[in-house]
């Protein structure tokens, strides 16, 4: 077994407010190795972004890293001052978000904006800087790259302009980018290239993506392994063929099941009753046990932890060691 | 608890459409001042937004509208709910033509029985009113009551028919989650017994539990009440589980409507053909698919002939050129209702359909393999 | 309260109490009231904000002496300095002016007039420009071109000059006997025209994102009245920031009366404001009496800072960004 990339260890993600300490993100762990899709689904207030935000140290104040470990390569990285995290954040982990402009600037061209990465990372001159920035756009496919090199972030539609920020991220080739919401602003046949471009990239230079998204659908085709997040907390995580055909975890066989497909037209959609609790009011024991059809009185009182039962593993009573599971996890046809 | 709630089902086996659209056309200008037009010699510009539409909206029945953004579809619904005035062609609402009103006494009969849902659920709810005003706003505004203790009754009734609680009625919208906003959305949609529903993207803002529930909702709703919808969304599995016709629309223009079951099992438009191939898809994963090549032209700009033809594999010169109408398929029996704009149909070139098979190789960058 | 627990659920008037005492705690634990709690320079403006405020509205009641009743006026008694100097009188405590009037009692009828001119024309100016605004922003157009030429027209002079020239256009046409009178609404009037163009802009600003709202659009559909879905939905929702704006104009409104006043071309001296009092107290300046001017321009300044610093609280908590 190779050692992973990232190693995230019980992760704690806290904002103190004034009405006390919200936990967004409470004792997450995962792994991901060289070269490998890492997907993190949730819906909304899942703690998906802030995990992603704390793996770059981009969390927004009064947001602060509370407990656990991030190491990157053996390295702990959670806690770095500053200027450390600049010689971390796009040297080694590249970052793609949901709305390029914001990782534009609309007062440069997109070649001095590549050229400048380059080189606050990697020392070369202002030519061979350029030149690699050329190779980049022609690599993350920008049709006609050479006369595009001068051109500025608002002449280029939002597709292309996703591009360049992916070629913003490989500027430095780092060896993690993590990709959040990457296709969520943009029109469906343009998320699709841009999906195949990650997976490209990820393929050829043995880059590991941490993928954030809440469609099901991207991970299926491009994760490797998922990771699916709940109020703040892992609920399972495994390879992706594992967690969308065979889920262990009620929360994950609903979410499957209440996703709409092309395939099928069925009289009523599978449905979750209920939505996820809010930061300030999470349950006690298993978050989701208020909403689980197969909550019993452990699953009120006492957290579970997550349970490896290779491939997959999940955070749920049904799956301890020594559980009658007769009533439990029947994979949905 | 729902008898009140009822409307007069319109008949569903009334053969007429409830909404009949003949050449419906809405162009934005978009032209700079005449001033820097004189001395600067910019040209108009027209944003044709909706470009000859033609379309029949069965009653009792859902019909969707998808495609891309810019292709039009929002602003169709726009025009049906009389918030733009088309520029061209003919908006029928239940054999009156209301496209070419705008007396709001005039149109008051019709806006009462159509309304509409909309996307963003946290901008829908006005946040300084409370929940049994909004709701009550349709009744108020059409003057279907005016007993203050009938209107709360009425609210409570249409807040326990989408899920939520009468005495919710007391409570602000930010203090719901999103999925219950969309019904609040909802119950203001239906206080005035409407016939017909416009969702435009009703459960793009939602998470997917929550779009379930929705959709659900929906469904059951149409089932009870009898109403008509048109789901306007980019998402075709949402078209697929709630849509009973569906119109693909490209660049202000339809390239195909047919029956949804028809239109998933045999897609004939190519542009049609490569959504459906595009869509990652849980159920049947294809690690291996391969992207639709290029983008979405400019609306200001659209290309000549078939607006598609630029992404299209099977473009020839007349594609070009010559923009398409849209044609009914087959005759007679072999008709299904559906109808699509393309020279490739017309001219049988169309090839065999089976997933897959219209994504050329060499056509894009990003091919895998 | 001695009436047992259980009675609070069968007596509704009880139970209303509780609910307005929980009105009232969610009031006071809300944002804004928070931020307000935390922020000491902003009590300590509160607290003299509402200290002269409070006393300026009392003055009848509360000072020594009426300024205004000539008939006691004691002319032996002018030039009186403040009571703690050596030739000072206790009746006196800030002194007297060069009529006899008593200073302090002059200073509070000066502030209530001062702060009745500035409220009015505040709300003159919030009423014009936000009715504006909102006309303007919703109604879009020529309309909108029409109102927004016109403010930035005006807004090329500087208010004092506007407010100048509306005086003496009324200066102008009003006989002078009227003139008399009329001088505090003339004043309120050229100060609040002097004022609404900032209200407007704001108003028709946050109106155009206001009415692309799809609860206004729901409206629109439902066939409400245009009138109507401006007062009712997009109004109340773009009230926030000219709450703001009217605090600080507060401020301005009073230093403007006060320049104007100090120019001779705003209140007459029988009706005194803080401006007024410190022109007649700058002429006494060079010859000695300076409290005749100093103590009225402290009141002023203390005025105006502790309502700026109000509005400033205020704009920093009702933005969401800052909070």
């Amino acid at each position: 077994m190779t050692e992973p990339l990232l190693s995230v260890r019980d992760l704690r993600v806290e904002f103190p407010t004034r009405r006390g300490v919200l936990t967004a993100v409470d004792g997450v762990s995962f792994d991901i190795h060289p070269g490998e899709i890492l997907g993190v689904v949730g819906e909304s207030g899942a703690g998906k972004s802030q995990t992603g935000a704390a793996i770059i140290g981009l969390l927004e104040p009064p947001g602060r890293v509370a407990g656990g470990e991030i190491r990157l390569d053996g390295r702990r990285i959670d806690g770095l001052t500053a200027d450390q995290w600049r010689k971390v954040r796009g040297r080694e982990i590249g970052a793609v978000f949901q709305d390029p402009l914001t990782s534009l600037n609309p007062l440069y061209t997109v070649g001095r904006q590549l050229a400048e990465t380059i080189r606050t990372h990697i020392p070369m001159s202002e030519r061979a800087a350029r030149a690699r920035a050329l190779e980049l756009l022609q690599e993350v496919g920008i049709p006609g790259a050479k006369d595009r090199l001068d051109a500025y972030p608002h002449q280029f539609s939002g597709g292309m302009r996703q591009r360049v920020v992916i070629a913003l991220a490989l500027c430095a080739g780092p060896r993690l980018i993590l990709a959040d919401e990457p296709t969520t602003a943009l029109d469906v046949s343009i998320q699709a290239q841009i999906t195949a471009l990650l997976k490209r990239l990820c393929r050829e230079h043995d880059t590991a993506v941490m993928l954030i998204t809440h469609d099901m659908g991207v991970i299926a085709e491009t994760a490797d392994r998922v990771a699916v997040l709940y109020s703040g907390r892992v609920a399972e995580v495994g390879p992706v063929d594992d967690v969308v055909n065979r889920p262990r975890h009620p929360y994950t066989e609903g979410l499957m099941a209440c996703i709409p497909t092309l395939h099928a037209r069925p009289a009523r959609l599978a449905q979750i009753e209920g939505s996820m609790p809010s930061l300030r009011a999470i349950p006690t024991g298993c978050a989701f046990h208020p909403r689980c059809p197969r909550a019993h009185d452990r699953c009120v009182a006492e957290r579970p932890p997550l349970f490896e039962n290779p491939p997959s593993a999940a955070a749920c009573w049904l799956w301890a060691p020594n559980a009658d599971r007769t009533a439990a996890v029947s994979a949905p046809s | 608890m729902t008898a009140p709630t009822v409307p007069p089902a319109p008949n569903t086996d009334d053969p007429a459409p409830l909404v009949r659209l003949r050449g419906l056309s809405k162009h934005f200008d978009l032209s700079p001042p005449l001033l820097s037009r004189l001395l600067e010699g910019k040209r108009r510009r027209v944003l044709k937004a909706v470009d000859g539409l033609d379309l029949d909206i069965a009653r009792g029945r859902t019909t969707a509208l998808v495609g891309e953004s810019g292709c039009g579809k929002s602003t169709v619904a726009r025009m049906l709910v009389t918030l733009y005035t088309p520029t061209a062609g003919d908006l029928e609402f239940e054999g009156t033509e209301i496209g070419r009103l705008s007396d709001r006494r005039a149109l008051a009969p019709f806006r009462r029985r159509m309304q509409m849902i909309f996307q963003d659920p946290f901008a829908s709810l006005n946040p300084r009113w409370r929940v049994g005003r909004i709701i009550a706003e349709p009744i108020r505004a059409h003057g279907l009551m005016d007993d203050t203790t009938a209107i709360r009754r009425r609210v409570g009734m249409l807040l326990e028919h989408v899920g939520l609680r009468a005495a919710d009625a007391e409570r602000f919208p930010h203090e719901f989650s999103g999925g219950q906003r969309q019904r609040l959305s909802i119950a203001r949609a239906l206080a005035s017994k409407p016939h017909f529903l416009v969702c435009d993207e009703p459960t793009s803002a939602l998470d997917v539990s929550v779009q379930a529930q929705i959709l659900n909702l929906l469904r059951d709703l149409q089932r009870e009440l009898g109403l008509t919808y048109l789901v306007i969304t980019h998402d075709l599995a949402v078209v697929r589980f709630i849509a009973d016709t569906i119109g693909v629309m490209y660049l202000g223009r339809l390239c195909e409507v047919a029956p949804a079951d028809r239109l998933f099992a045999a897609p004939r438009h190519p542009y049609t053909r490569l959504l459906i191939e595009t869509v990652p898809d849980l159920r049947a994963p294809d690690r291996d698919r391969k992207p639709m090549a290029g983008e979405v032209p400019s609306p200001l700009d659209p290309p000549p002939g078939c607006a598609f033809h630029t992404r299209c594999p099977l473009a020839n010169d007349r594609c070009r050129t010559e923009r398409p109408a849209l044609r009914p398929h087959g005759e007679g029996q072999a008709n299904d209702g559906g109808a699509v704009a393309c020279h490739a149909v017309e001219e049988r070139r169309l090839p065999a359909w089976a997933p897959g098979s219209m994504l050329v190789s060499g056509s894009n960058a990003d091919r895998t393999g | 309260m001695t009436e047992p627990a259980a009675r609070l659920d069968e007596d509704p008037g009880l139970h209303r109490v509780s609910r307005l005492r929980g009105a009232l705690w969610r009031a006071w634990d809300s944002d804004i009231l928070y931020s307000f709690r935390h922020s000491p320079v902003t009590i300590v403006a509160a607290v003299v904000a509402l200290v002269l405020v409070g006393t300026a509205l009392a003055a009848p009641l509360i000072s020594p002496t009426n300024p205004f009743a000539l008939e006691t006026l004691d002319l032996m008694a002018a030039f009186t300095p403040p009571a703690w100097t050596p030739d000072g009188v206790s009746e006196f405590l800030l002194g007297t002016d060069d009529q006899g009037r008593d200073m302090l009692s002059a200073i509070l009828y000066g502030m209530r007039i001062s702060l009745f001119v500035g409220a009015a024309s505040v709300v003159f100016a919030m009423v014009l420009g936000v009715g504006l605004g909102l006309l303007a922003g919703y109604a879009g157009g020529w309309v909108d071109a029409l109102i927004m030429r016109v403010a930035d027209v005006q807004l090329s002079f500087p208010a004092i000059l506007i407010a100048l020239l509306v005086d003496g256009v009324a200066r102008g046409i009003l006989p002078r006997e009227v003139h008399h009178d009329t001088a505090i609404w003339v004043i309120i009037f050229a100060i609040g025209v002097s004022g609404w163009v900032q209200y407007a802009r704001t108003v028709r600003g946050s109106t155009m994102v206001e009415k692309n709202r799809e609860y206004v659009m729901a409206a629109h559909i439902m066939g409400v009245h245009p009138v109507l879905i401006a007062v009712r939905h997009v109004l109340p929702n773009v009230l926030g920031p000219v709450l703001v704006i009217a605090t600080i104009h507060l401020a301005i409104a009073v230093i403007t009366e006060a320049t104007l006043s100090f120019l001779g071309v705003g209140l007459p001296p029988t009706e005194p404001s803080l401006g007024t009092l410190i022109r007649i107290g700058n002429d006494f300046l060079f010859s000695g009496e300076w409290w005749i001017t100093v103590f009225p321009g402290i009141a002023l300044v203390l005025l105006v800072l502790s309502v700026n610093l109000l509005g400033d609280w205020l704009r920093d908590a009702l933005n969401p960004k800052l909070r």
